[in-house]
């Protein structure tokens, strides 16, 4: 058998009972992320080390409650444990994790791993919980009952860790004599027989709390009251979005300082030139123009955490399946839609909380369609340039009408666009909504602030990878070919971006769009903020009086602006959010569906827009 | 009362997407649900999910809580754990009211 000496401990168990906390307090840091090729989920993996020096490989695999998977992420766990992945046997020892306050649908699970003839470790997970709930298990008995070594953890707190490993290592050096592969597609009656077996194997080994919790009903009674329940939920995303934009405002400032004194620095400490311009221009305010996005996204991971430890997020969903269901989104979609108010990029990661396959596609298909925190800057820009501060109907600012009218443009073509895609592409039901709602839970600041760091770290190192390159692309573009002696106009004019824009405008003329228009749209694909950059360098060069916000409102047609405005509510997909498509759905087939409808829409609205605003004389 | 009243018909059938919160009840079966919208989930397979979430034959079960917009989803306490699902999925399992 082709394997190394490291022997494999898989983890598998249902949702929510530990496992990663688990598999993190195992292998410290030594981890290492893997992505199955045309799998959206991560399967973790790292080493774990005993003690006498023996090591053992950890992976930390999707939950399931059966090996009989079906969604992509129950397909990587089914496939692991069976070694039907390419290049990987099966693991030589199971760690079935059990929340050891909720052993009902787990030891059904367990009683299937066995008969993959694999050794299978019984982990009762979460004892710490069990014991201040006076449940009471016989270990001996369950050991007895269900063929398989029984041992208790506490994750967070890393107890009982030495011991599992020690089990776990034992159980690896006897892998040898495996017993037979049985497993086969559990048919209704052969789980039946199943749950049977586990019911009676709890009823003899387990007895119930004599301290039940009793909080997860009393703040259910609240949390998910039709109306109480409601209110709730919306004062949290109010707070959220406060949060998200008006606390992240001083940080942004700060970094936004910063990188302003790093590039003073380098104008002052580097000769004028092409280097100049690449380092200042490109690197700095390009990186700059990104990493400002960091707080935000921050405080935007905190809240989802929080809401997702505690145990929140299955009510959130409870709550607003109804209303999704009605526009052929899963109750699930809720989350990712509501994240990509700040970015569609974490919004889309999280879209693997959704089990089926197709209202996954659906949401990350939608979920560029709610207005990113990007698209702030845009449409600050060209509102205050062309929107006049006029009132209406005595108390609301015509450009704050106008900013929301474009945030509800988002949503409801969100909503129409997965409608469509939900009744027309994928007709038939929608999957079931099934779902556990798990206890309360008090979140573990320890957890919290690794995972936060984990995305912290993401973004960042996104930004040096993907952003980076591109910034400096997108400069030198706009740099080269540098204009000829005595020629008119800005030189911007005679670059390579210059010359396409030109190139694409009777493309956009029938929108409405100036060549400068077009050419602030390029590197607006890089990220949807850099347009603005891109407008203020073009005007700039052009040699165009007063700050960006009067020449706009002296050179552009209110028409023209207005169908700029429509053109970003949809604005084709910056690269990073196509980057992260590709990622999650295994291929560039989905990125390439989503440019394309919304670069289609994108200009339908403008060209309705312009038009409509043009026969109204606004040209 | 309305314990007297179960009781003087211990054996009428309740459907899972039929009760109101406050109902309590074992489950007597799990159907697996006749003909089915195109496109739909797999009857078996709908079973085989209900099964493996909890909902098999013997297990106590009580309505908690249901969903703002027309009463749906509803959450479920089905023996130990807590359970969320459509209304209409919820159709497929058959409760007795449970006799105290
Ligand atoms: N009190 C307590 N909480 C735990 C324990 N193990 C995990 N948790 C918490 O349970 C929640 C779910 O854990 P997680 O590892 O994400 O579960 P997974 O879905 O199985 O990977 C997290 O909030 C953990 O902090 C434990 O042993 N005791
Ligand atoms: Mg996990």
């Amino acid at each position: 058998m082709n394997r190394s000496d490291i022997p494999t401990v898989a983890l598998v168990g249902n949702p929510n009972c530990g496992k990663t906390a688990l598999f993190n307090a195992l292998t410290g840091s030594r981890q290492k992320v893997a992505n199955y090729a045309g799998v959206t989920v991560e399967k973790k993996e790292g080493i774990a080390e005993l003690p006498d020096g023996r090591r053992l490989r950890i992976v930390d695999l999707p939950g399931t409650y059966s090996l009989r998977a079906r969604s992509p992420d129950e397909v990587v766990t089914r496939d692991a444990v069976l070694g039907r992945l390419a290049g990987e046997p099966a693991p030589d020892v199971i760690l079935c994790v059990a929340d050891a306050t909720n052993l009902g649908l787990v030891l059904r699970l367990a009683l299937e791993l066995k008969t993959t003839g694999r050794p299978v470790v019984f982990v009762l997970n979460m004892i710490d919980i069990a014991e201040r709930q006076g449940i009471e298990i016989d270990v001996d008995a369950l050991c007895a009952g269900l063929g398989a070594p029984v041992t208790a953890t506490v994750a967070t707190r890393r107890r009982g860790l030495a011991s599992l490993l020690e089990i776990a290592a034992t159980q690896a050096e006897g892998a040898s004599d495996l017993g037979p592969d049985l497993w086969h597609e559990p048919s209704a009656s052969d789980v039946r027989n199943a749950h049977r077996a586990a019911r009676d194997l709890m009823r003899s080994t387990v007895r119930p709390p004599s301290r039940p919790d009793t909080l997860t009903g009393r703040l259910d009674g609240m949390l998910l009251h039709p109306a109480a329940g409601v209110v709730t939920l919306l004062g949290l995303l109010f707070l959220m979005f406060q949060a998200v934009f008006a606390g992240a405002a001083p940080l942004q400032d700060l970094i936004e300082a910063g990188f302003a004194a790093l590039g003073a620095a380098a104008t002052a400490g580097l000769p004028a030139g092409w280097i100049q311009g690449l380092v200042v221009d490109g690197l700095i305010a390009g990186v700059g123009s990104v990493l400002v996005f960091l707080p935000q996204i921050l405080i935007l991971f905190v809240f989802i955490l929080l809401l997702e430890d505690s145990g929140y997020m299955a009510r959130a969903a409870f709550l607003m399946d109804r209303i999704m269901g009605g526009a052929g989104l899963h109750g699930r979609a809720f989350i990712p839609l509501l994240s990509s108010f700040a970015c569609a990029v974490p919004g889309i990661m999280s879209t693997r909380v959704i089990d089926n396959q197709r209202d996954r596609l659906t949401t990350i298909l939608t979920a560029p369609l709610m207005t990113c925190s990007a698209r702030i800057p845009v449409y600050t820009l060209i509102i205050g340039a062309l929107i006049p501060q006029r009132t209406v109907g005595g108390i609301l600012s015509l450009q704050g009408l106008v900013m929301f009218s474009l945030y509800a443009a988002g949503i409801l073509s969100a909503l129409a666009v997965a409608f469509v895609i939900r009744k027309v592409l994928w007709r038939g039901g929608s999957e079931p909504f099934m779902m556990q709602l798990p206890d309360y839970k008090i979140p573990d600041p320890v957890n919290l602030l690794r995972n936060l760091g984990q995305k912290a770290w993401a973004f960042i190192s996104r930004a040096g990878r993907i952003i980076l390159p591109l910034m400096v692309l997108v400069w030198a573009l706009s740099t080269w070919p540098s204009a000829p002696e005595g020629a008119e106009g800005p030189a911007i004019a005679y670059s390579a971006a210059g010359r396409l824009g030109h190139w694409l405008e009777p493309v956009f003329a029938p929108i409405g769009f100036t060549w400068e228009m077009v050419v602030a749209l390029i590197p607006g694909m890089a990220a949807r903020e850099v347009a603005v950059a891109a407008l203020g360098t073009i005007y700039a060069v052009g040699g165009a009086e007063g700050d960006l916000a009067q020449v706009l409102s002296r050179q552009w047609p209110l028409a023209s602006g207005l169908a700029f405005l429509a053109w970003y509510v949809f604005a084709p997909q910056c690269v990073a959010t196509l980057a992260v498509v590709r990622r999650e759905t295994g291929g560039w087939v989905w990125p390439g569906v989503m440019f394309a409808y919304m670069l289609v829409l994108a200009y339908l609205a403008a060209f309705i827009v312009y038009r409509v605003a043009a026969a109204f004389g606004l040209s | 009362m309305s314990s007297d009243a179960l009781r003087a018909a211990p054996e009428s059938a309740f459907r899972l997407g039929d009760v109101q919160p406050g109902f309590r009840g074992v489950i007597t079966a799990v159907r697996r649900p006749s003909g089915s919208a195109p496109g739909a989930t797999d009857p078996e397979e709908l079973e085989l999910r209900l099964l493996e979430f909890g909902f098999v034959e013997g297990a106590q079960v009580e309505v908690l809580h249901e969903g703002p917009v027309g009463g749906d989803p509803i959450a479920v306490r089905v023996d130990d754990m807590r359970v969320a699902l459509r209304r209409s999925e919820a159709m497929n399992v058959i409760l007795a009211a449970a006799s105290t």
